[in-house]
């Protein structure tokens, strides 16, 4: 075993390492130990684990594909004898596969649309909050004017436009979806412009750019993290909302917005096709809300009592 | 307070919409103008002749920004055009037809929202750390998560169908016919607001002034009605504005399952068949509602707000 206490002994050196060692990561461990004592955020984690894995590998596994008819078992009750544990839909299609082929859209949509929202708000927030001045209040004041649009009728506008390809899913919905992350990375940016690691290195002639990419985003990660968590969630609404209204992804493809609205079709006849993607749908939110929740307070230096 | 200073600030705040309503009507005309394919693609190809003709009756075949300048000048009298695919009608009659119900059914779930978020609220501040705050807490998680697409049908399929105490859908103005939407359209924003009132709450039982009160032996009603209530409340009155946004939002879904014959349904209609003046209408029309809705929030929140002054707004 390597023993840190007995090497530092002998070698100062090394118990300067250690000593660093120790303080470089207690911030994040601090944080890492706040989340494990949130009984809700450490469940939801877990099940959210286990959804991913059940999405990714299920399908694989199943012994159905999604788009198979079971022409001998349509509208049929889940059951084990047919091997439909989630029964199947009008034409025979099985509920479960499709509903964790249709998980995979909406987490895909999830993450990657707030990945867009996430590039764009914290590009904006961080030249806004570093330039300061005139550059910050014209960019400041263009956020609240589109902070003011009905945020959802742009998407469905931008759908309608640019037709219904998942791409443009992703785009649409991370295109009007920054401006809270650009409102929250300029305030922090604002905070740390004027430290003095900041100073130091354009006291070096570190010039702008570089300082806003390798000095000030990288110290926004926490509060970045934070929103990241909270914003997939709202992304995956969004979209299951789209789809609901029949304006996101399209046949074949499907999502949880797609297979709840199916479902809301036939309820009176096959309730289960209705219910078993809403719970995934509304388990996976749930989990999402309460992990993000966590996040912040472990994470949010202001909230801590 | 100084009277001088609402007006100015309400002024000043008030000329503010003017770009904000420009730059949407701009996005959304020139976004709707380069989409590929016309309101009179569909179905069967047009005689060339008739396509002029009909290109020439609505200007489609003016230069964009003609077009742009002749749509904003006819916004500004408070014409929104014809409608392209609801022949005989004006976008303005649509809506004059479908807001009324819109409007409603979000009032109501704005009027519900408020009173039963704030209240719960309260009573899960006042009992922090106790069963009752956990379990109102709980369940407004679990309003936020459930989108409304989901616990509509189910309320359907539960109140309506299987229990039949109420109509599952339709519309006739009779109460029986709101309580679902609105109770539907309600809950995440009662959820929310829950939250928000729980936290600023605890906030302010826990200042100075409040200790004050309790201490010169005010009874705790008093204390809570008459010195936390309105600081308490101030989050949730600026929350009103993003509030009014998710309600129009909702009433798109809501009016769709519950087959009420609002101005989300026609919108919703009016993108899937790409009838440019209908959408852009609808867009025009709720952005001008929620910026107003908005600008009042504001002012309210500034009245409300014994901390704000109005010189140091400018």
């Amino acid at each position: 075993m390597n023993d840190k206490a007995t090497l530092s002994v002998d070698d100062p050196f090394a118990a300067a390492m250690a000593a660093e060692d120790i303080r470089g990561r207690s911030l994040w461990v601090d944080a890492w130990h706040r989340l494990l004592k949130n009984r809700a955020a450490v469940v939801s984690g877990v099940i959210m684990m286990v959804l991913l894995l059940l999405v990714v590998f299920g399908p694989m596994v199943l012994p159905w594909e999604a788009d198979f008819t079971d022409w001998d078992h349509t509208s049929s009750p889940p059951s084990l004898e047919t091997r439909h544990w989630f029964g199947t839909d009008a034409v025979g299609r099985d509920i479960l596969v499709r509903t964790l082929e249709g998980g995979r859209i909406s987490l895909l949509v999830g993450l990657v649309a707030t990945l867009v929202s996430l590039a764009i708000g914290v590009t904006y927030g961080a030249v806004a909050g570093y330039y300061g001045g005139m550059t910050d209040r014209v960019m400041m004041r263009v956020v609240d004017i589109i902070y003011a649009l009905p945020f959802m009728f742009f998407v469905i506008l931008l759908m309608v436009v640019f037709g219904r390809h998942i791409v443009l899913i992703f785009v649409a919905i991370g295109a009007v979806n920054w401006l809270d992350m650009a409102r929250i990375v300029r305030g922090q940016t604002l905070s740390l412009k004027n430290m003095e690691f900041v100073e130091a290195a354009r006291a070096c002639g570190v010039g702008h750019n570089a300082i806003i990419r390798r000095h000030i985003v990288p110290n926004l990660l926490g509060v970045v993290i934070v929103y990241v968590t909270l914003t997939i969630p709202q992304v995956i609404l969004v979209e299951s909302f789209l789809s609901f209204l029949g304006l996101g992804v399209q046949e074949p493809m499907s999502s949880w917005g797609a297979l709840v609205n199916d479902g809301a079709q036939d309820m009176e006849s096959a309730p289960w096709t209705l219910v078993f993607p809403a719970v995934f749908l509304t388990v996976t939110l749930y989990c999402f809300n309460y992990i993000g929740d966590g996040m912040r307070d472990a994470l949010d230096p202001k909230d801590r009592v | 307070m100084n009277q001088e200073g609402i007006l100015r600030h309400a002024a000043t705040r008030f000329l503010g919409l003017i770009p904000t309503l420009l730059v949407l009507i701009t996005i959304a005309f020139f976004l709707i103008r380069v989409a590929p394919g016309g309101p009179f693609d569909s179905e069967k190809v047009l005689p060339p002749e008739i396509r002029t003709n009909l290109d020439a009756k609505y200007h489609l075949d003016e230069p964009l920004l003609m077009q742009y300048f002749r749509y904003l000048g006819q916004i500004v009298s408070g014409d929104f055009g014809p409608s392209f695919q609801y022949k005989d009608w004006s976008v303005n009659e649509l809506i004059r037809r479908g807001f009324p119900v819109s409007g409603t059914i979000g009032g109501l779930a704005m009027l519900l929202a408020f009173v039963i978020g704030t209240l719960t609220g309260i009573a899960a501040a006042l009992r922090q750390n106790t069963m009752l705050d956990y379990g109102v807490m709980g369940v407004a998680m679990l309003g936020i998560s459930i989108p409304t697409f989901v616990v509509a049908p189910l309320l359907i399929l539960g109140v309506g169908v299987y229990a039949g105490w109420l109509p599952a859908g339709g519309w006739d103005w009779s109460w029986q016919r709101m309580v679902l939407p609105v109770v539907t359209l309600a809950l995440p924003v009662i959820a929310y607001i829950a939250r928000l009132t729980r936290g600023s709450m605890i906030e302010v039982l826990h200042s100075n002034y409040i200790r004050t009160a309790r201490a010169k032996g005010l009874p705790e009603y008093l204390v809570i009605w008459r010195h936390a209530f309105k600081p308490a409340i101030l989050p949730v009155i600026s929350y009103m504005g993003p509030a009014t946004a998710a309600l129009i939002t909702g009433s798109v879904v809501i009016e769709r399952i519950y087959s009420i014959p609002g101005l989300g349904s026609y919108f919703v209609q009016g993108a899937l068949n790409r009838d440019y003046t209908l959408v852009m209408g609808v867009v025009v029309f709720y952005g001008v509602v929620i910026t107003v809705l908005n600008f009042i929030v504001d002012l309210l929140y500034a009245w409300l707000n014994p901390r704000i002054r109005y010189d140091e707004l400018q």
